[in-house]
C-alpha cells in the first residue's frame, strides 16, 4: 500500500535532523497559523501563489533563493565545524553516514535550489522591465516554472525528516548512486527532486528566450539591448541546450535504479565514464548559466554607480555570446585524471583557459567603466569591486586546474573547493547581492538600509577569504575534500579560520536579514516615488517603483543603448501620452496545482507508491487539459484606469 | 588604590592587541612551514617536482596580470570617487578602439603563454608515459576495495594492503582498478593521481627519490569508509627493497580467492598487512570482473571489451 515507506524512515534514533525536522515543522505550522488567523491566505492565492506577473515571480524565486540560502548555510556550518572538530583522535559531532548526506545537501542545494532560484527570479523581474514590455513570452508558463522549482526545493527538503538523503557528493557519480552502492532513497530523492525542478528550468529558459527574441520595446534592436539581457539570453539559451541532457543523464540512471538498466552500473556493460562525461556536458554550462547573468549585473551596476555608459558594450555582447559556445568545449577538464591521452587532456585544457579571454575582456572593460567616471560608494557597487578583486583570484586558480599536470596534484582537493566557492561566492553570489540591493527599490517602491547593507558586504567579504584562503593552502598540503575525519593534526589551525571564516559569513547573512527587518520598518522614510532611485541608465527606471502590473503603460520608445538615460538627457518623457486599454493575462492556480501534484508524484516515486504515481500522473496530465480548454484568460484594464493610476504616479514624483 | 592592581581598561585594551597581533604573526609566519611539511609543495619525485614547477610557473605568468588588475580596480574606485574633486571625469567616453585591442590581447597573450605551457606539460606529464631512468621499472597492480587499497607484485608474486613498498630511483609502473566504486589513487609527494574505475585499467608512473613514509589515500568520494581510506607509500633505498619482498613472502598468509573474497567486504582503517603469495591472474580477474565468480566468466561482458588486449 505504501511501498517502502514505513516508520523506520522517520530518523527517531538521531536528534539532530529529528530537532531540527522538528523546529521546522513547527515555523512552517506557526506561519500557517498566522497567516490563517490574519485572514491572509486569500491575499496571498490572489496576488502571488496564482500570479502570472514576472515581477512577482521573480520576487518569490529570490525569496525561495534566501529561504534555502539559509537551509544550504546550515549544511556548511555543519561541515566546517566537523572538520574543526574531528582531528586527530576525536571523531567530531557527525558519524559518515550524516556527514556524508549533509555535504551532499549542500552542494545540490546551493546550486539548484540558490544559485538557480536567485538568478532566475532576477532575471525574470528584470529582463521584461528592460526590454521595455508588459510581461514574459508566456505569463502562465512562467507561474508552472516557478512552481516546479519551489516543488523540487520541497521535495529536497522532505528528504531531512522522512527517510534519508543521497550520500554521493552534489555530482551523484555512479556507481557509488547506483542501487548496488546505494540501495536506500537517499538517491531517489536527489533525483526526484532535482528532474521536477529542472522540468521547471527548462521551461524557464523556452519563456526567457522566447521573451528576449520576440518580445522588444519598438525600436529595441538588439544593440540597443541592456548588457544584462544579452547575458541573459546567452544564459537561457545555454538552459535550453543543456539541461536536457541533465534530464535525459538522470532518466538512465533513474531506469538503472527503478527497472534494473545497466547504463552506469559496474556490471552488465555499463559505464560510469558516461554518467561523468553526460554529468559535466551538463555541468560545464551550467557554471556559466549562472554566471553569465552575474557579469550582467555588474555591468548594469558599473555603468549605473559610475555615472558612464558601459565601456565596450560590443566586446562585452561579443566576450558573452563567446562564453556561451566555449563553455560547450571544455566538460572534459572536469575529470583529466581519468586516464584520457595527453592530446584530449591537453585540448580540453586549453579550450578552457581560451574562455579566460573573454572574461578577462569583462573583467577590463568594467575597469575602465570606472574610469573618468563619477564613482558612487552604494552597496552594489561595493559588491561588484569585491567582485573583481575576488573573482581574478578565482580565475587565476581556475586556469591553474586546467592545466592538466598541475589538475593531476589538486584535482578534488580542497584547492578545488576553494576555487569553485572562490567563482561561485566572489562570482554568482556576490553579483545576487548587488542586484538585489540595486533592484530592490524597484520591486519594492522603498530603498534598503544602506549601512546594514555594507556590514553585510564587509562580513561577506572577510569572511570569504578567511574561510577559503586556507582551504587553498590546505588543498597545497595535501588535503582531499569530502572527509568527515581529519588524519593531520598539523591542519587544525587553518581548519579553525576556516570555521571561523564561515561564522564571519553568517553574521553577514544576519546583516541582510536585518537590512531587509530594518528597512522594511522604515520603509515610510525611505519611499521611491520617482521610479528613479539610482539615476539609472535602462528602461526598467522609467516606470514606477513598484512598478504597475503592465509595467509601462505605453510602451517606451527606443532610440539608443542605455535608453532611459537619452530619454532623460534629451526630455523626451515630459508630455502625457494618449493611454490606452491594456490586455493582461488573468492569475491561474495551474502552476501551484501541476506543482502540488509534482511534489505527490516525486515523492509517491521516491518510495515504490505505484497507485499515487499513477493518480499524481493523471491529475497532472487532466489540470493540464482544463488549462488548455479553458477560455476567457485575459483581462483588460481600461484607458481611464491606466491614466489614473499614472497620473497619481506622476504627482507623487513630482511632490517628492 | 584599588585601581593599582588592576590594569586599567586601556592597558588591557593594549595588551590584549599586542597579544594578539602576536599571536597573529606567529600563525602566519607558521603557515610557510606547514606547507612545507607535506603535500604537492613538498614533492619526492620527479613527477611531483615537474608539476610543481608547472603550477609556480603558471602562477607567475598570470600574477603579472592578476596583481595590476586589483591594483587598479582599487585604485581607480578610489580615485574617481564622486567626492573627489581633482579627479577628471568623461561621462560619455564608453569606446576607444585602441584600449579594446589592448584588452582582448592581454588576457589573450597570457593564454597562449599558459597554453603553451599546458600543451608541453600535458605531454610531458601523461601519466601513461614511462619515466626515463636506468633502472628497471617496478610493476604494482592496484585495486581500490571498499575501502582500503590492495597492492599486487605480480613479478615478486607478493600483495599487500594499505602499504605500498617501493624502492628509490626506481620508476613504479602502477597499474590501476577498482573492485567497487570509482576512487582516485593519489600520493601528493610523488605526483599526479589516477582515477581508479571497475571494468578498467588505468596506468600511473611514479618515482620516488628519497626513502621515506609517504602519505596516500583516495581522492575521489567512496562512501562511508572514505576518510579512511588511507595508505602509506613508503620508499626504501633500493638494496632494502629485495630484503623487504623476501621477508614478505616470508611471513603472513596466501592471497587465495577465499581471502579475496573476504578483503573485498566493507571494512574501514584496515591496518597494514602482507599476503606471502598471490594467485598471479587475480589483478586481471578482478579487472574482468571474475575474480569474485569465475564460472560466470565475463558472461555480463559480453559485449565490453576488456581493458587489456590479451594475446591469442
Amino acid at each position: 500500500m505504501l511501498g517502502r515507506l514505513t516508520w523506520d524512515a522517520i530518523p527517531f534514533d538521531q536528534p539532530i535532523p529529528l530537532v531540527t525536522s522538528a523546529v521546522v515543522l513547527i515555523i512552517i505550522f506557526s506561519v500557517l497559523v498566522l497567516i490563517t488567523v490574519k485572514g491572509w491566505v486569500p491575499y496571498l492565492w490572489r496576488e502571488w501563489i496564482t500570479s502570472v506577473d514576472h515581477k512577482r515571480i521573480g520576487v518569490m524565486y529570490v525569496l525561495l533563493g534566501l529561504v534555502m540560502l539559509l537551509r544550504g548555510f546550515a549544511d556548511a556550518i555543519m561541515m566546517r565545524s566537523q572538520q574543526a572538530l574531528a582531528i586527530g583522535d576525536s571523531q567530531g559531532y557527525l558519524p559518515p553516514d550524516h556527514y556524508d548526506q549533509i555535504f551532499s545537501a549542500h552542494g545540490s542545494i546551493m546550486i539548484f535550489f540558490v544559485a538557480m532560484p536567485f538568478v532566475i527570479g532576477m532575471m525574470n523581474f528584470v529582463v521584461p522591465l528592460q526590454l521595455g514590455v508588459r510581461d514574459v513570452a508566456f505569463p502562465v508558463l512562467n507561474s508552472v516554472s516557478f512552481w516546479l522549482t519551489a516543488s523540487g526545493a520541497l521535495l529536497i527538503n522532505v528528504s531531512l525528516f522522512i527517510g534519508n538523503f543521497a550520500r554521493t557528493g552534489w555530482m551523484n557519480y555512479p556507481p557509488l548512486s547506483e542501487l548496488a552502492f546505494s540501495p536506500d532513497v537517499g538517491v531517489d530523492y536527489y533525483l526526484w527532486s532535482l528532474q521536477i525542478s529542472g522540468v521547471g528550468t527548462l521551461m524557464a529558459g523556452i519563456n526567457m528566450v522566447t521573451t528576449i527574441l520576440k518580445l522588444r520595446a519598438p525600436g529595441m534592436i538588439y544593440f540597443r539591448m541592456p548588457v544584462f539581457c544579452w547575458t541573459a539570453l546567452a544564459s537561457n539559451m545555454l538552459i535550453i541546450a543543456a539541461f536536457p541532457v541533465l534530464t535525459a543523464t538522470f532518466v538512465m540512471l533513474l531506469l538503472d535504479r527503478y527497472v534494473g538498466m545497466h547504463f552506469f552500473t559496474n556490471d552488465g556493460g555499463g559505464s560510469a565514464m558516461m554518467y561523468v562525461n553526460l554529468f559535466w556536458v551538463w555541468g560545464h554550462p551550467e557554471v556559466y548559466i549562472l554566471v553569465l547573468p552575474a557579469f550582467g549585473i555588474y555591468s548594469e551596476v558599473a555603468a549605473t554607480f559610475s555615472g558612464k555608459p558601459l565601456f565596450g558594450y560590443r566586446s562585452m555582447v561579443l566576450a558573452t555570446l563567446g562564453i556561451c559556445v566555449l563553455s560547450f568545449m571544455v566538460w572534459l577538464h572536469h575529470f583529466f585524471t581519468m586516464g584520457a591521452g595527453a592530446d584530449v587532456n591537453a585540448f580540453f585544457g586549453i579550450m578552457s583557459m581560451i574562455i579566460a579571454v573573454p572574461t578577462g575582456v569583462k573583467v577590463f572593460n568594467w575597469l575602465f567603466t570606472m574610469f573618468h567616471g563619477r564613482v558612487v560608494f552604494k552597496p552594489p557597487i561595493l559588491w561588484m569591486i569585491g567582485f573583481m578583486v575576488t573573482f581574478v583570484i578565482g580565475g587565476m586558480t581556475g586556469v591553474l586546474l586546467a592545466v592538466p599536470p598541475v589538475d593531476f596534484i589538486v584535482h578534488n582537493s580542497t584547492f578545488l573547493v576553494a576555487h569553485f566557492h572562490n567563482v561561485i561566492i566572489g562570482g554568482v553570489v556576490f553579483a545576487i547581492m548587488a542586484g538585489y540591493n540595486y533592484w530592490f527599490p524597484k520591486a519594492f517602491g522603498f530603498t534598503l538600509h544602506e549601512g546594514l547593507g555594507k556590514a553585510s558586504f564587509w562580513c561577506w567579504f572577510v569572511g570569504f577569504y578567511l574561510a577559503f584562503m586556507p582551504l587553498y593552502m590546505l588543498g597545497l598540503m595535501g588535503m582531499t575534500r569530502r572527509l568527515q575525519h581529519i588524519p593531520d593534526p598539523s591542519w587544525r589551525p587553518l581548519l579553525l579560520v576556516a570555521e571561523l571564516g564561515a561564522v564571519v559569513i553568517f553574521i553577514g547573512i544576519l546583516c541582510q536579514i536585518a537590512q531587509l527587518v530594518v528597512s522594511i520598518r522604515t520603509r515610510e522614510s525611505r519611499r521611491d516615488l520617482t521610479g528613479d532611485p539610482w539615476d539609472g541608465r535602462t528602461l526598467e527606471w522609467a516606470t514606477a517603483s513598484p512598478p504597475p502590473a503592465y509595467n509601462f503603460a505605453v510602451l517606451p520608445e527606443v532610440e539608443t543603448i542605455d535608453a532611459f538615460w537619452e530619454m532623460k538627457q534629451t526630455g523626451r518623457r515630459a508630455a502625457e501620452p494618449p493611454y490606452q486599454d491594456i490586455e493582461m493575462p488573468r492569475n491561474d492556480p495551474i502552476g501551484f496545482i501541476t506543482a502540488f501534484f509534482a511534489v505527490v508524484l516525486g515523492f509517491a516515486a521516491i518510495w515504490h507508491i505505484w497507485w499515487i504515481v499513477i493518480l499524481g500522473f493523471i491529475a497532472i496530465v487532466i489540470t493540464a487539459l482544463v488549462f488548455g480548454w479553458s477560455e476567457n484568460r485575459e483581462q483588460e484594464i481600461s484607458a481611464e484606469e491606466v491614466a489614473l493610476m499614472e497620473r497619481a504616479r506622476l504627482d507623487a514624483g513630482r511632490t517628492a | 588604590m584599588e585601581g593599582q592592581h588592576c590594569p586599567t581598561s586601556d592597558t588591557l585594551r593594549r595588551r590584549f592587541w599586542r597579544s594578539g597581533l602576536r599571536r597573529c604573526a606567529a600563525f602566519f609566519a607558521a603557515l610557510p612551514a606547514l606547507g612545507c611539511t607535506q603535500g604537492v609543495l613538498d614533492p619526492q619525485g620527479p613527477v611531483a617536482d615537474a608539476e610543481r614547477l608547472l603550477l609556480f610557473n603558471s602562477v607567475e605568468i598570470m600574477l603579472v596580470v592578476v596583481v595590476p588588475v586589483i591594483v587598479a580596480t582599487l585604485a581607480f574606485a578610489w580615485w574617481y570617487r564622486s567626492s573627489n574633486t581633482r579627479a577628471s571625469r568623461s561621462p560619455s567616453w564608453a569606446y576607444q578602439g585602441g584600449v579594446e585591442f589592448v584588452t582582448w590581447s592581454i588576457p589573450a597573450l597570457v593564454v597562449i603563454l599558459v597554453g603553451g605551457v599546458c600543451w608541453i606539460g600535458s605531454h610531458q606529464l601523461d601519466p601513461r608515459a614511462p619515466l626515463a631512468s636506468d633502472a628497471k621499472p617496478l610493476q604494482v597492480d592496484v585495486v581500490s576495495l571498499d575501502w582500503k587499497w590492495l597492492f599486487i607484485y605480480p613479478d615478486q608474486g607478493i600483495a599487500t594492503v594499505n602499504q605500498v613498498v617501493i624502492p628509490v630511483g626506481t620508476p613504479v609502473n602502477f597499474h590501476l582498478t577498482s573492485a567497487t566504486v570509482m576512487n582516485s589513487f593519489f600520493v601528493p609527494q610523488l605526483g599526479s593521481q589516477i582515477y581508479t574505475m571497475a571494468g578498467m585499467m588505468t596506468h600511473v608512473n611514479l618515482l620516488a627519490t628519497k626513502p621515506g613514509d609517504y602519505q596516500g589515500f583516495s581522492a575521489n568520494f567512496s562512501g562511508d569508509g572514505f576518510a579512511e581510506m588511507r595508505f602509506i607509500a613508503k620508499a626504501v633505498p633500493a638494496s632494502d627493497f629485495d630484503g623487504w619482498v623476501a621477508k614478505a613472502r616470508g611471513a603472513g598468509s596466501a592471497l587465495d580467492d577465499p581471502g579475496y573474497a573476504e578483503l573485498t567486504k566493507p571494512s574501514k582503517a584496515v591496518p597494514p598487512t602482507t599476503y606471502r603469495s598471490v594467485d598471479p591472474k587475480l589483478f586481471e580477474r578482478i579487472v574482468d570482473q571474475t575474480a569474485l565468480s569465475p564460472d560466470k566468466a565475463r558472461a555480463g561482458n559480453a559485449w565490453c571489451p576488456p581493458a587489456a588486449p590479451k594475446g591469442g
